[in-house]
Parts: C-alpha cells; sequence; structure tokens
C-alpha cells in the first residue's frame, strides 16, 4: 500500500467510498459529478456491489433512504440543483436517524446556474434545505487526498452518529487530477454484520420473538415529536464538540486572517506567500467542517491581526459564520467571485492588500 | 372444537385509526393473513408513506418503514438491493402513487422490482380532507372540485392497472374491490398471486383495491359500499390487466 496513483477527483471519491465499504450507490447524472455514477456502475457491481441509477435526484436519496434503513452502507452524489432535490429526503434522513453518505461537487447557483465550481450551497448544506430542526455534519477537502481521506471514513461516522454525512467538494476538486494514495478496502457489511450491529435496521424479525423494526418520521403528538427533537439535538451537542476540524496557520502575528475552505483555501495559501514576499503577515483558518463550524479557532487570533476576510465563492455566505466565530473583535471583510469564477491568488492578495490600505 | 374465525398473527393488537366503513382494514388485513399464511411474517419488510397508508406500519406485524410522499418505490428499490432474499411491499394511496410519486411508481414497474405495491384507490385524498384524487371520478364531489369533476378542468381519473400494465417490467397488475365478501375472497386471491410471483423475481407485481372513504365521499359505510358497484367499478373493470403467459 501507500503507493500513489494519478486520479481525477470524481473517480478518486467514487474508490474512496467504495473502499470505506458503501456497498450501495444510487446515482442520476449531472455535471460536474457524472464520473461517480459512471465509475460506480463500472466498478460496484465486479466487486460484489450494487449500483442503480434512480430516476431522478429524488429516487436516489429515497433508495438511499430504504437501502439506509434497511442497515446498508450507502454513498450517493450529486452536485448543486440535485442535491437541492434531494433535501426533502435529507430531513427525512435526520429524522428517522438513518445513516448515508452524500458528496455535493457544488456548482454556480441559483437555479440552474452552470456547471463551474462553486461555493453558494453552503447555505442548503450547512443550514439544511429540508423542513424542520435537524443538522448535518458536513466536511469540505480543499484537495483530492483529503476528499479521499474524508470520504473513507464517512461511512464509519454516519454509522456511529446514524445520521447522513456531507461532504462539499466544489466542481474544481471534482474535475482535476491529483497523485493520491488509496486506503485499504473495508470489508462490505453482510447481512450476519447488519443484524449483529444495527438492531434498528429493517431485516426482517425472523424467527424471533423481538420486535419489529419500525423506521419512522410521523410523531403526530406534539409533545411526542418535541421529545423525539430534543433527543436528535443532544447528539448534535455531542456532534459539535466530536466533528469539529479545521486547519490554521500564522494565526500568532497576522496582520491579515483569511477564512477559506476547498479550492479556495488552496489558492488562499497561494496569496499568503504573495503577500509574505510583499512583506504583509496574513494568516489562514481553514475549516474543514463547516458544520460544525469551528468558531473556536478564532479565538487564536492575534489581538494585533487588522482584518478578518472570508474569500468565498458565493456572494458571501460562510461570512456570517465567521462573524460569529470573530465576534466584533476584528472587522471581516469578503473576497469573493461567484458564477463559476476562481479567482486567483494573485487577485486574492491584491484585494487584501486594498483592503488593508483602508483599515 | 375447531376455530372457525381468528385473528392473524399478520396484525399488531391494536386498533386501527381508520373511520367507520374504510375499507383500508380489509386491505390491510388480507395482506398481513397471506403473510402469515405463507410463513413470511418474520422475513417481509413494508414500506407505508404519507396519506392514511402512513399509519400501516402501527398495524402491519413486520419490519417497516414510513416514506415520504410518493417515494415508496424508490425506498423499496432500496430495501430490496439490501435483503434479496425478503418478501418487500409498498402499500400507497391514490393521490401518493398516481400524483406525487407517479415518476417512482413508473420507474420502479419499468425496471421490474422485484417487489410488490398495493395501491389503495378511493378516489380522494383521505387524510388530509377530501381534496380531489388523480384517480377522482368525473362528476364526484371532493373539497377542490366542489361541484364535481370535470374533464375540462381536471382530465380524466387515472387508470394505473391500465398504464402499470403497458410496461414490459410489471408481470403482474390486478385491480380487485373490496365492498362484498365475493370481492374480499378474489381479492386474497390477488394478494397471494402477487406474492408468489414476487418469489420468483421475475418482476413488479401490482394490486390495485377500489377502496371506500364514506368520510369524504360523504356517504355512509353502507352507501359507499354500494356506490364503489354503481359508479366506481364501471370506470375500473375489475380483473387481471397482467399475468406471466404460464399463467393464462
Amino acid at each position: 500500500m501507500s503507493e500513489k496513483v494519478l486520479m481525477k477527483g470524481n473517480e478518486a471519491f467514487a474508490e474512496a467510498a467504495i473502499r470505506g465499504g458503501c456497498r450501495f450507490y444510487f446515482g442520476y447524472p449531472i455535471t460536474p459529478q457524472s464520473e461517480i455514477p459512471e465509475y460506480m456502475s463500472r466498478e460496484l457491481p465486479k466487486r460484489g456491489g450494487t449500483f442503480l441509477q434512480a430516476e431522478s435526484e429524488l429516487g436516489a436519496i429515497n433508495a438511499a433512504y430504504g437501502a439506509g434503513a434497511a442497515g446498508g452502507n450507502v454513498f450517493i452524489s450529486s452536485s448543486s440543483p440535485g442535491i437541492a432535490l434531494m433535501q426533502e429526503g435529507v430531513s427525512f434522513l435526520c429524522s428517522a436517524e438513518v445513516p448515508v453518505v452524500m458528496l455535493n461537487v457544488s456548482r454556480g447557483g441559483p437555479g440552474i446556474g452552470g456547471i463551474q465550481p462553486g461555493q453558494a450551497d453552503y447555505y442548503q448544506v450547512t443550514r439544511g434545505g429540508g423542513n424542520g430542526d435537524y443538522r448535518v455534519p458536513v466536511f469540505a477537502p480543499s484537495s483530492i487526498q483529503e476528499g479521499v481521506d474524508l470520504i473513507y471514513e464517512a461511512p464509519v461516522l454516519a454509522d456511529e452518529w446514524r445520521n447522513p454525512i456531507m461532504l462539499l467538494a466544489d466542481g474544481m476538486l471534482g474535475q482535476m487530477m491529483e497523485p493520491v494514495v488509496l486506503p485499504e478496502q473495508r470489508p462490505f457489511a453482510e447481512s450476519a454484520d447488519i443484524r449483529a450491529k444495527k438492531p434498528w435496521a429493517l431485516k426482517g424479525y425472523g424467527d424471533s420473538d423481538k420486535n419489529k423494526a419500525v423506521v419512522k418520521s410521523l410523531r403526530m403528538q406534539p409533545d411526542d415529536l418535541e421529545a423525539h427533537v430534543e433527543k436528535l439535538f443532544a447528539k448534535y451537542r455531542e456532534a459539535e464538540k466530536a466533528l469539529v476540524r479545521w486547519e490554521s496557520e500564522g494565526l500568532e502575528d497576522a496582520d491579515v486572517v483569511f477564512v477559506a475552505f476547498g479550492t479556495v483555501a488552496r489558492l488562499t495559501k497561494e496569496a499568503i506567500e504573495i503577500l509574505a514576499s510583499q512583506g504583509v503577515k496574513a494568516g489562514l483558518i481553514r475549516p474543514i467542517s463547516l458544520w460544525p463550524f469551528p468558531y473556536q479557532a478564532f479565538d487564536e487570533i492575534s489581538p494585533k491581526t487588522k482584518v478578518v476576510i472570508s474569500t468565498e465563492l458565493s456572494m458571501g455566505q460562510m461570512i456570517e459564520d465567521v462573524k460569529v466565530g470573530v465576534n466584533g473583535r476584528y472587522p471581516v471583510e469578503l473576497i469573493h467571485r461567484t458564477g463559476g469564477i476562481v479567482p486567483t491568488s494573485l487577485e486574492v492578495a491584491e484585494k487584501a492588500r486594498e483592503i488593508l490600505a483602508k483599515i | 372444537m375447531k376455530p372457525v374465525f381468528e385473528y392473524t398473527k399478520g396484525m399488531c393488537r391494536v386498533d386501527t385509526n381508520y373511520c367507520p366503513g374504510c375499507t383500508h382494514g380489509i386491505a390491510l388485513r388480507l395482506i398481513m393473513e397471506v403473510l402469515d399464511e405463507m410463513g413470511r411474517l418474520g422475513d417481509t419488510i413494508a414500506v407505508a408513506p404519507i396519506g392514511c397508508a402512513v399509519l400501516a406500519h402501527q398495524f402491519m406485524n413486520v419490519d417497516g418503514c414510513e416514506a415520504a410522499h410518493g417515494r415508496a418505490p424508490a425506498v423499496a428499490s432500496g430495501i430490496r438491493r439490501v435483503h434479496p432474499d425478503k418478501t418487500v411491499l409498498t402499500y400507497q394511496g391514490d393521490g401518493d402513487l398516481a400524483s406525487i410519486g407517479m415518476c417512482e411508481i413508473m420507474h420502479a414497474a419499468a425496471r421490474g422490482e422485484k417487489f410488490s405495491t398495493f395501491f389503495i384507490n378511493n378516489g380522494i385524498y383521505g387524510m388530509t380532507g377530501g381534496q380531489m384524487a388523480p384517480t377522482t371520478l368525473i362528476g364526484q364531489r371532493s373539497t377542490t372540485s366542489q361541484d364535481g369533476r370535470t374533464r375540462e378542468q381536471a382530465g380524466m381519473p387515472l387508470k394505473m392497472c391500465e398504464i402499470l400494465s403497458g410496461l414490459d417490467g410489471t408481470v403482474y397488475a390486478e385491480r380487485v374491490a373490496l365492498n362484498s365478501p365475493a370481492h374480499v375472497r378474489a381479492a386474497k386471491k390477488a394478494v397471494r398471486r402477487a406474492f408468489e410471483l414476487q418469489d420468483q423475481r421475475i418482476g413488479f407485481t401490482f394490486v390495485e383495491f377500489l377502496s371506500t372513504c364514506p368520510t369524504n365521499w360523504g356517504l355512509t359505510p353502507a352507501d359507499a359500499m354500494k356506490w364503489v358497484d354503481e359508479k366506481v367499478i364501471p370506470y375500473y373493470p375489475l380483473g387481471v390487466y397482467k399475468q406471466p403467459e404460464e399463467a393464462k
């Protein structure tokens, strides 16, 4: 093992899901992630798994719900408008506490938008586009290797927390190629494993006297529903502590601190080097988990920092969480492009200097 | 002493929430009685989507889940992939299956999904209080067709047995009624036939129950049963619409 292979992001993500033990994949074509259903249709059947091309994203998320409720480890993927269609199912999965791993290879919006990389789904994935009180842990890789590692871990987390786990990789990560190290194949769960490890799953109660399994989200009695949602939120509060992840650098003496995730974090690191060569000290907070958001990372920022800049491929969505993290201690500014345009590192560095000049 | 009547182990010993004269209870009992007779209660997974059907998992003594409105065939397709050896069924109403869930049922049938769908056609949205369904008859009053459904305004009612039997993936489609002892006996045979054909894993199996909704039809339970004979069956003829060649 540990041999590096050159892979396209989408194919590496699909392979990581298979190696992570996701035996079931339900998908629908949408750019820029269509290599994933293509890869799954080719690879899963010959490795003992199941691929199904669903009739729509609604079909895909609901088949995922069925397979997850039946105890299977499920992976599904789509891109922004397709993830929008799936939101009914995400709300349902959270209420019924069914584990599923989801990947959004996001593009520009709103509406059909475009097919170039975007991060304007930040609200959609962190605030939830579905109805009701629920939360979905969201991880945003900034390299193909990190995406592979997170997707490999995701089925374990989904089972542990009995909740969907979302990966947000913008279209740039899906479409580019990088060398990656692929992890070992985790064995697929067999019927006996499901029976042993998931007592709540639908599998037929056999000849036992055990109670039938029921997976549900309808609760007609308000006190019953309130108790259920309170139970879910006790779980989410634990998840906030256990699943929060970030990376930071140069916070101790930065004039400017960038906050960026995904592809933008990569080019922001380059912008930091450019600024350093121009005598400007810049740091970075890179949220890896978007929910839970790493608010505590902002406590490490130096008192001499002049400004915190949220850098995004949207009109500024994460900036709301950045402001909560900053909590009034520093001015907060935005550097952004949208519509599928990715700024260059030079552009980010230049805009940062303009912002600094005004402060 | 030989018992002449027993509760089926297929039904949980709880009261149903269905209105007096509603035939959901009969349909559920038939399905569960057949599963019990076939020895399948411990090896069955049922899907109950939104509508009056969503309550079904409380009454069916098998593993089961709820589904979002219309999505039961997609959910059952997922369950079937994980458990190829189990009996899988969906239990769906007409607003659910023939309106919001038309895409899911058509594609599940077209794929020849190896589960059975039991379809309650009572021509109305029951749980939400009597709105027009895709199956509401021409002239039938509902809270969203208060002077009676017209063809000009809402088109013609959908005939799901006829539609689904036109798909190659469907191996069995039969329409039955529940408004007389003879119809109930015939309905039970249809349920058994659906499960037997599901056992062969040769394709999608479908039974449509012409059902009643006295509450939202504004009829007494007895008049609702008569209405099925007089109005419903003439538009939705009973019978086998599709079956494997060797069975004909």
